[in-house]
């Protein structure tokens, strides 16, 4: 490095920081800049993500059924959720369903993981508690109705069949059995005593059944079976969505697997409107901090003009002035590029934590495009007063007209 | 031998003859004063020596080359290399060091040099002021680096404008001794200047008048 190149090195540190107080009021527009820029655009990109999860309170909106006859069975089922993101993944719920009966009423019983539906079901409003294990229930609230059921009483479900040589006795109390005198055949009442914990409201299908355990289903039925369905809730957007129910349906040829159109449609408008929306907002946004920024500095400028004059004065030619005034004008950007990029990420956490209540992803691209587009704006800024600034008459300003 | 030549010099502004056929002779090593009341276009004179303006007619001969018709680029590049500037108002940046203020000369010029910078700022006695900022001098001290920043390209003219309107007697003899000194060196000096006591220090006084050179003398009280 020459003399020369270190003159100009220390000219221009020492405009930046010996006349800190100006331009701490320029970098102050340029970081104010930058972070609105930067946390919009985190923001702009991290919507998708967290308003899917939000939209996770409608229900599940992938649903697995089996392909053939056969029940999905636990292999099968892991299977599928393997092709699943895990992060994406927000829950699954297996049901199986068995008709059975209830003081000789026709009732449905639905198996299901009561640890794991609210996962796939977060809108379910139960009165009472969730059942907490074996010999426990969960009634649908109409199921209720029909039976007078409500929670803390005792109900005895039971399952009538005829007795074969293949039933396993094992399970069957003899006094559940009864014997037709004149065909000889043995018929069973295998009943199951549950506790009802709570009553499930949602005002849809989900009241008409019976929520049990599947081992208090299998004991009922005395089969072990797999799922009939499977419920699963993934935070993500239409499109994949649509290639997991893909992957899956043609990885795993005993599941059919399918979006639940009336949730995956109405979530892709909302976002695709969402998107739009923010999208809009970050490009008025940055007009604004643009015109801020570029009328800022357009005052630091203009008030070195009796400086720019005796430049002149002193021989430089317009394109050292501006040369000079540029290059402060870019490490001022690069600066407040680099804060507003930090900022950025703050802001827009909060606004995160605020509206979706979760953390906003952070994405390291952002940075470089923020001190960029940081460097760049402020450099445009700067242009357009350095360039009629430096065509001043250098006597008339030395003069101080 | 002429360092430089007004031939005929007019500025016109619409109707206003800022300078009205002016002609002026200034000789190597020679010292003048240019006077006059406001008004009279001794700022005019100023600005087209110093290359900052250009004459509505006539022509201005600087070394025995006429630079009337130079580019813009050219008179700047002629007016870094041969004249060295001292404003009334000093000038100086304000966020640069008083030798940072001289050394902003010498990189406009050619190669910035500290060591020469210092140098100048001993000559006019404020070398141990070098690392203070206009704003901790005085206002003698600033047109005393203003001076320096003009001594240290070794240009062939110093021009000065009004260089003691700021300042309080035993400043003006400061910086007037620095003249003498820079004149008995066969430094060239034209000062402008409406105060008859630095006029009168002077080789030669040329008065101005309403754009015209009304007398141009020889200073008989001029001492070395």
């Amino acid at each position: 490095m020459n003399k020369k190149q270190r003159m100009f090195i220390r000219m221009v540190l020492a405009s930046l920081v010996r006349r800190r107080s100006r331009m701490i009021v320029a970098l102050l527009a340029i970081v104010v800049g930058a972070t609105i820029l930067s946390g919009l655009g985190m923001i702009y990109y991290d919507v998708p993500r967290q308003m899917s999860s939000q939209f996770r309170s409608y229900g599940a909106n992938i649903i697995f059924t089996p392909s053939g006859d056969e029940s999905i069975s636990d292999r099968e089922l892991k299977s599928g959720i393997s092709f699943i993101s895990q992060e994406e993944l927000e829950g699954y719920t297996p049901y199986r369903y068995e008709n059975s009966q209830i003081h000789n009423i026709p009732v449905t019983l639905a198996g299901i993981d009561f640890g794991s539906v609210l996962k796939t079901s977060p809108y379910w409003h139960i009165n009472g508690s969730m059942p907490s294990g074996d010999g426990e229930t969960l009634v649908g609230a109409k199921m209720a109705e029909s039976l007078g059921l409500s929670v803390g009483d005792s109900v005895s479900v039971i399952n009538s069949f005829q007795m074969t040589a293949d039933t396993d006795r094992t399970n069957i109390p003899d006094y559940e059995i009864t014997k037709d005198p004149e065909t000889g055949e043995e018929y069973c009442d295998h009943s199951l005593d549950l506790k009802v914990s709570g009553i499930l409201e949602t005002g849809g299908s989900e009241e008409e059944y019976i929520y049990v355990t599947m081992k208090d289903i299998s004991y009922l039925t005395l089969t072990e079976r797999g799922y009939d369905i499977v419920e699963v809730s993934v935070a993500s957007m239409q499109d994949t969505l649509k290639s997991y129910t893909e992957k899956i349906s043609s990885g795993v040829s005993e599941i059919s697997a399918k979006l639940v159109k009336r949730v995956t449609a109405s979530e892709s408008t909302v976002l695709t409107k969402l998107e739009s929306l923010v999208f809009i907002v970050t490009l008025v946004v940055l007009a604004l901090t643009m015109i801020c920024v570029a009328t800022t500095m357009m005052a630091v400028i203009a008030e070195r003009r009796k400086e720019i004059g005796l430049r002149k004065a002193l021989g430089a030619l317009n394109s050292s002035i501006i040369m000079e005034f540029m290059c402060e004008g870019l490490v001022l950007g690069a600066v407040g590029g680099i804060l507003g990029s930090v900022l950025g990420y703050y802001f827009a956490d909060l606004v995160s934590m605020n509206v979706f209540s979760s953390s906003i992803t952070f994405r390291p691209l952002l940075i470089p495009i923020t001190i960029i587009a940081s460097v760049l704006v402020t450099g445009l800024a700067c242009l357009i007063p350095i360039k009629s600034a430096v065509d001043v008459d250098p006597a008339l300003v030395l003069k101080g007209e | 031998m002429s360092l430089l030549e007004l031939k005929d010099v007019s500025k016109v502004y619409g109707d206003l003859h800022a300078l009205d056929h002016a002609n002026l002779t200034v000789d190597k090593g020679e010292w003048i004063a240019i006077m006059g009341p406001s008004g009279s276009g001794k700022s005019t004179m100023m600005n087209i020596i110093s290359c900052m303006d250009r004459p509505s007619s006539g022509k201005v001969i600087f070394d025995g080359k006429d630079i009337t018709k130079e580019s813009r680029r050219k008179l700047t590049e002629f007016h870094r290399d041969k004249i060295g500037l001292v404003f009334q108002q000093f000038h100086l940046i304000n966020y640069l060091s008083a030798v940072e203020n001289v050394m902003v000369a010498q990189y406009y010029h050619s190669m910035p040099d500290e060591k020469e910078a210092l140098e100048a700022l001993e000559r006019v006695g404020l070398k141990d002021r070098a690392r203070h900022l206009p704003s901790q001098l005085s206002g003698g001290e600033q047109q005393r680096v203003c001076i320096a920043r003009a001594l240290i390209n070794s240009p062939e003219l110093i021009l000065a404008d009004e260089p003691t309107g700021n300042l309080d007697e035993a400043n003006e003899n400061i910086v007037l001794d620095i003249f003498r000194q820079l004149h008995k060196e066969g430094t060239s000096l034209v000062v402008v200047t409406h105060d008859p006591e630095v006029g009168e220090v002077a080789q030669r006084i040329v008065r101005l008048d309403h754009g015209k050179i009304v007398s141009d003398k020889k200073n008989d009280n001029f001492s070395e």
